[in-house]
C-alpha cells in the first residue's frame, strides 16, 4: 500500500477530472470532494490514487471505474488505486465542493466541536438548505449514506441531510 | 512475522467486523424505526469496508490467486476467529444496542492501539476505522443511556441483555498465540492491557444509564479458538450461501 502525504494532481488532468462525480452526490466533482490524492502520468500512462470517504464507502468502485472511463474517452491508458493512508477527511472538501452541496441541499460539514454539538442535538447551529432558518432539528445521526445525518428544518419543514464532519 | 501467523492475527481482528457487519445487515429493513434501521445498516457497512481492507491485505499475503472473497465466504466455521460476542443473535432492540455497545467501546480501544502498529497496512486501516468507531460507540452509548434511563420497559430490557452479554465480555482480553506473536513484533495490541480501561468506561456509562452492573464472575470464551456458539452456524449458512450454491458467481 502506498502512502501519499501530499495532493499531487497532473495540471492536463485537472479539466478531466473534473467532470468526473460522485454517483451519489452528482453535483460535487470528485476533485472537489478531495478523494483523488493523486494523478500522474508516467509514461503516458496514468496513475490515480484516490482514498474512499468512509471504508464501505459502495460509491468508491463506480469512482475508479468512471475516471478510468474519463481517462480513456481522453486518450489515456489508466492504472486506479485506493490507499487509505492518510485517512480522508472533511476538510479536503473544497470552497467550491462546499458551496456545491449547499446548493444541491445538503448542508456542508460544520467544525469538528461544532459538529458534535449539532449530532448530539445540543445546538441549532445547522441551517436549513431551503429556507437558510437555523431553527433545525437532528433527526439521525445517520442518513442517506454513510456521510450523512439527517436534519429537518423546523420553519419550513423541509428534510434535508447534513455532510457530517469527519477528522 | 511469518506470514500464517500474522494471518491469523488479522483473522482476529477482521473476523470480528465480519461477523458483526452481518448481523447488523440482518436488520435492514427490520429496524424498530427508520432511523435506528438505517443507523444500525450504516453501521455494518463500515465494518464490511474495513473487513474488506483487512481480508484484500490477507488475500495479498496469501497471494496464489486468492481474493477477499474467498476469505470472507469460503472458510469453515473453526476457521472464523472472532468472538462470542458479535454472533449473538438480534432479539430485541435493547439486546442489539447493548451489543453493539460492548463491542464499540472494545473496538475503539483497540484501534487507537493499532494506528502504532509496526505494518503499515494494518496502521493504515486503523486510523480510517477509528473516525467510524468513534462514532458507532457514540451512538450505541447513547441508546444505552436513552433505554436505560428510559421507560420501566427499556430499563428491564436493556438490563437484561447487559446481565446476559457480559458473560462475553471477558474473551475480548483474551491473548492468542498469534496475537503474542504480533504483539512482541511491534505488529499487534496486548488486549489484555486494555482491559481495565474497558470495564472502567463501560461501568460508567452503565452507572450513568441507571442500570445494574452485573456481578457474574463467570465468563464464556471460545470464539478466539474457532469454537464458536450454536448461532455462529445460521450465520454462515446465510453468509455463505450464494457462493456455496453457486461458486464463483459474482454481481
Amino acid at each position: 500500500m502506498t502512502i501519499t502525504e501530499d495532493k499531487h494532481i497532473d495540471q492536463k488532468l485537472i479539466p478531466i477530472l473534473k467532470k468526473v462525480s460522485d454517483p451519489e452526490i452528482p453535483v460535487l466533482s470528485i476533485l472537489d470532494m478531495g478523494v483523488v490524492r493523486s494523478a500522474v502520468i508516467v509514461n503516458n500512462k496514468v496513475e490515480v490514487i484516490i482514498t474512499p470517504t468512509y471504508s464501505g464507502c459502495p460509491a468508491m468502485d463506480v469512482i475508479g471505474e468512471d475516471i478510468s472511463k474519463a481517462l480513456e474517452d481522453a486518450g489515456y491508458e489508466s492504472e486506479v488505486k485506493l490507499v487509505l493512508s492518510p485517512a480522508w477527511t472533511t476538510d479536503w472538501i473544497t470552497e467550491e465542493g462546499r458551496a456545491a452541496l449547499k446548493a444541491y441541499g445538503i448542508a456542508p460539514p460544520l467544525e469538528a466541536e461544532a459538529d458534535k454539538e449539532a449530532l448530539l442535538g445540543n445546538k441549532k447551529i445547522v441551517n436549513c438548505t431551503n429556507c437558510g432558518s437555523s431553527n433545525t432539528k437532528l433527526v439521525s445521526q445517520f442518513g442517506s449514506t454513510a456521510c450523512k445525518a439527517l436534519f429537518q428544518c423546523e420553519d419550513c419543514q423541509e428534510p434535508f441531510d447534513y455532510f457530517k464532519c469527519l477528522k | 512475522m511469518e506470514k500464517k501467523n500474522l494471518v491469523q492475527y488479522i483473522y482476529g481482528i477482521a473476523d470480528n467486523a465480519l461477523i458483526l457487519g452481518q448481523r447488523l445487515s440482518e436488520l435492514c429493513g427490520h429496524g424498530p424505526s427508520l432511523e435506528t434501521d438505517i443507523a444500525l445498516t450504516n453501521i455494518s457497512l463500515d465494518l464490511l469496508g474495513q473487513t474488506r481492507s483487512y481480508y484484500q491485505y490477507v488475500a495479498l499475503l496469501e497471494g496464489e490467486g486468492k481474493t477477499e472473497d474467498d476469505i470472507a465466504f469460503l472458510r469453515t466455521e473453526r476457521q472464523y476467529k472472532s468472538v462470542l460476542l458479535v454472533e449473538q443473535p438480534n432479539t430485541d432492540f435493547a439486546y442489539v444496542i447493548t451489543r453493539q455497545f460492548l463491542f464499540d467501546a472494545f473496538h475503539l480501544a483497540l484501534l487507537e492501539k493499532l494506528q502504532h502498529s509496526k505494518d503499515d497496512t494494518l496502521n493504515a486501516i486503523a486510523r480510517k476505522a477509528i473516525k467510524e468507531v468513534s462514532y458507532h460507540l457514540r451512538f450505541s452509548g447513547d441508546w444505552v443511556k436513552r433505554l436505560g434511563d428510559g421507560t420501566d420497559i427499556s430499563k428491564q430490557k436493556v438490563q437484561e441483555a447487559v446481565n446476559m452479554l457480559w458473560t462475553y465480555t471477558d474473551e475480548l482480553f483474551h491473548l492468542t498465540e498469534a496475537d503474542s506473536e504480533a504483539v512482541a513484533e511491534g505488529i499487534g495490541v496486548d488486549v489484555s492491557q486494555l482491559k481495565e480501561d474497558y470495564y472502567g468506561k463501560v461501568k460508567e456509562l452503565l452507572e450513568e444509564a441507571t442500570l445494574e452492573i452485573p456481578e457474574s464472575k463467570y465468563f464464556q470464551k471460545g470464539g478466539k479458538q474457532g469454537i464458536h456458539t450454536e448461532h455462529m452456524g445460521y450465520l454462515l449458512a446465510d453468509l455463505q450461501y450464494m457462493q456455496r450454491a453457486y461458486p464463483n458467481m459474482k454481481w
